[in-house]
């Protein structure tokens, strides 16, 4: 592979030096455009106390091209399907050469907090949540204690 | 037949000299930028129109900028930012731009600020964002809202934008969530000419795709755009078919070939219809039987004719499709072929049967005459060959011989008429207007099959019949103008009912 970009390095290390609270980002050390992060629920948000674990790959072309991020653990939201797949404006045609995997982080974790049925990409609980929101709140509780607590 | 087609010759030719109202028009469009010019009068079936080429819209487009750079007093490359944030839509923007000049500027993309020349600079302890270089003497550049990056991350940026995403008109400075726009100055000062060429491409699409009147020739590789005032709703009353300068005839409606006389309504409707069921229905009509009580289709896959219907479990013989019941013990030998019974299952299912070939009906001839236009381009290099063949035969010189050319010419445009005059017809209820239609399409589809005859004569018999061939071509020509004249007609005045909605 050829030599890290200094706008890698620079990321990283800035990650590491002054994380953000309630966020964690680490590289692999066989593979540093790969990272293990985990992101904790929002409060008073239904994914409050989960604690999820994502994938985060940065392409070749980073940060031309987004990074490319999956949710590893299950997650019951309108906007994140079954494999874990994200919709969200950044991710895709609002991308910005300027954002950072922090920022981007941020986002995801915003995401969590306020939900978008209205541009759903798991339809069936899109529909729940339009419908019944109180229900689909409760199950989103439930998942999170299920799959997201140690 | 033929008394009447002379009738209805002269008919047409009475109403199209009555068509004037079009010379109106022409006369305002006076003007050197267009290629083209309609002829003076019009058929009914024919709309008029004008093809640019590349330059001319590039011209048009700067001589549009550069009036309204001169009343606005703006740079010309901040008006060309204007005019393409409003769809090139001048007065709107000069009376908004009058009333509110911040709100329009920024609305567009563009800076207040416009009083700093952009430029590359080298700025003391700059960090790029994107590539985080901090090197001394690093060659960096900002748009007026000052969001500065090195030179080398913006052209990769630029590079990107343009040639992977296609993008030109609306690229935004690469920070977050910053609006202003990246300006053809910029480009120019900033990516490879190969970048900012593609970029010049690409801008003058958007000039077409913006303006309705306004449609690129989707000939490949043509370059030509075709200029023409009908809009979507007149596409009911109107086939707007436009031959551009490359010699592709399309309809300026939908961008599809030539398709007079179906409305581009029926044609979506049609193809759809084809791309669906065609092979499906062919297939079912060629290996199944419905059951005589449920309707439900049935794939004989083997056994004995005592079929029990997985449905209804209703059982009857597969040969005569009556009850199995009054079958008695002659099982396997169905011989009893006059029962009643057996009989109401057939016409039973010959109701059932009978939409199903109706549609194959004008489908099979439909794609028979797609297929003969697929064959087209072999029937234009054969008549090059019989062309030459028949000068060296007959000592005919190369002028002599172009009557097999337009032959060959008109025998391909009748095909593609032909073609859809059955997407029109499946779609027609009946009634008198259609006996009309019927005998135009019968007469245009006999014609063209005997000037198909004759061309495909050998090449010795050829010479002596030129006269007879000069003459089935302008009748055959004749036909086709006499039934688009009739559609057209039709169309327009809302005579024919069609079994489908046409909006």
């Amino acid at each position: 592979m050829a030599a890290l970009p200094k706008r890698i390095i620079k990321e990283t290390e800035r990650l590491v030096a002054d994380p953000v609270p309630g966020i964690n980002a680490t590289p692999h050390e066989d593979n540093l455009r790969y990272f293990d992060v985990t992101i904790h629920g929002p409060a008073s948000s239904p994914y409050e106390e989960g604690i999820f674990r994502l994938e985060l790959f940065l392409p070749e072309d980073y940060p031309m091209s987004p990074p490319k991020i999956r949710f590893l653990t299950k997650i019951y939201h309108p906007n994140i399907d079954k494999l874990g797949r994200i919709c969200l404006d950044v991710l895709k045609t609002n991308w910005s050469p300027a954002l950072q995997i922090r920022t981007i982080l941020l986002s995801i974790q915003a995401l969590l907090g306020a939900p978008n049925p209205e541009d759903p990409l798991a339809n069936d609980v899109a529909q729940r949540w339009k419908e019944d929101e109180k229900a689909a709140i409760e199950t989103a509780r439930e998942w999170t204690r299920t799959h997201a607590t140690v | 037949m033929s008394d009447d087609d002379f009738m209805s010759d002269e008919d047409f030719n009475d109403e199209s000299l009555e068509e004037t109202d079009s010379e109106f028009e022409d006369e305002t469009y006076d003007d050197d930028r267009y290629l083209k010019y309609d002829k003076p009068q019009r058929k009914s079936y024919e709309v008029e129109f004008r093809v640019y080429s590349d330059s001319q819209i590039q011209k048009a487009q700067a001589e549009q900028i550069e009036e309204v750079s001169n009343i606005l007093g703006l740079p010309s490359e901040q008006c060309a930012v204007l005019m393409r944030h409003f769809k090139w839509q001048k007065e709107r923007l000069i009376e908004q731009y009058l009333n509110s000049q911040e709100e329009v500027l920024g609305a567009a993309g563009l800076d207040t600020n416009a009083a700093r020349t952009l430029k590359i600079e080298k700025v003391k302890g700059f960090m790029c964002d994107i590539c985080c270089n901090d090197e001394n003497g690093l060659e960096t550049f900002a748009l007026r809202c000052d969001h500065r990056y090195c030179v080398e991350c913006y052209t990769v940026y630029l590079e990107q934008k343009i040639k992977e995403e296609g993008e030109s008109g609306r690229i935004q400075c690469p920070c977050e969530g910053c609006s202003t726009l990246v300006d053809s100055k910029a480009i120019k000062l900033l990516a490879p000419k190969s970048v900012s060429d593609r970029y010049q491409v690409l801008l003058n699409r958007t000039y077409v795709d913006d303006k309705d009147n306004l449609r690129w020739c989707p000939a490949p590789n043509c370059e030509y755009a075709v200029d023409c005032a009908i809009g979507p709703k007149q596409l009911t009353t109107i086939v707007p078919t436009v031959v551009c300068s490359c010699g592709h005839h399309f309809c300026f409606g939908c961008g599809l070939n030539d398709h007079q006389p179906c409305p581009c309504a029926l044609v979506k409707k049609w193809i759809k219809k084809c791309e669906d069921d065609s092979e499906t229905a062919n297939w079912i009509s060629a290996n199944t039987k419905e059951c005589p009580k449920c309707l439900a289709t049935i794939e004989k896959n083997g056994g004995c004719n005592h079929m029990t219907c997985r449905k209804c479990k209703h059982e009857f013989c597969w040969v005569c499709m009556g009850p199995w019941s009054e079958h008695g013990t002659s099982w396997y030998n169905c011989n009893r072929f006059e029962e009643k019974a057996g009989v109401d299952a057939r016409d039973h299912q010959a109701k059932s049967r009978a939409s199903l070939e109706r549609y194959l009906h004008y489908y099979n001839r439909y794609a028979n005459h797609e297929q003969s236009a697929k064959l087209d381009k072999d029937l234009y290099l054969k008549t090059e060959k019989k062309m030459t063949l028949l000068q060296s035969q007959s000592g005919m010189s190369w002028i002599e011989v172009q009557y097999l050319d337009s032959a060959s010419k008109v025998l391909q445009q009748c095909r593609q008429t032909l073609k859809w005059t059955y997407a029109f017809a499946f779609y027609l209820e009946r009634n008198n207007l259609t006996h009309i239609f019927e005998d135009n399409q019968k007469d245009l589809e006999m014609a063209v099959e005997t000037l198909s005859e004759l061309f495909e004569r050998p090449v010795e018999q050829l010479a002596s019949l030129k006269v007879e061939m000069m003459d089935k071509t302008a009748y055959v020509n004749n036909r086709r103008i006499i039934l688009l004249d009739d559609t057209a007609k039709g169309l327009l005045e809302d005579k024919w009912n069609f079994t489908v909605d046409l909006n």
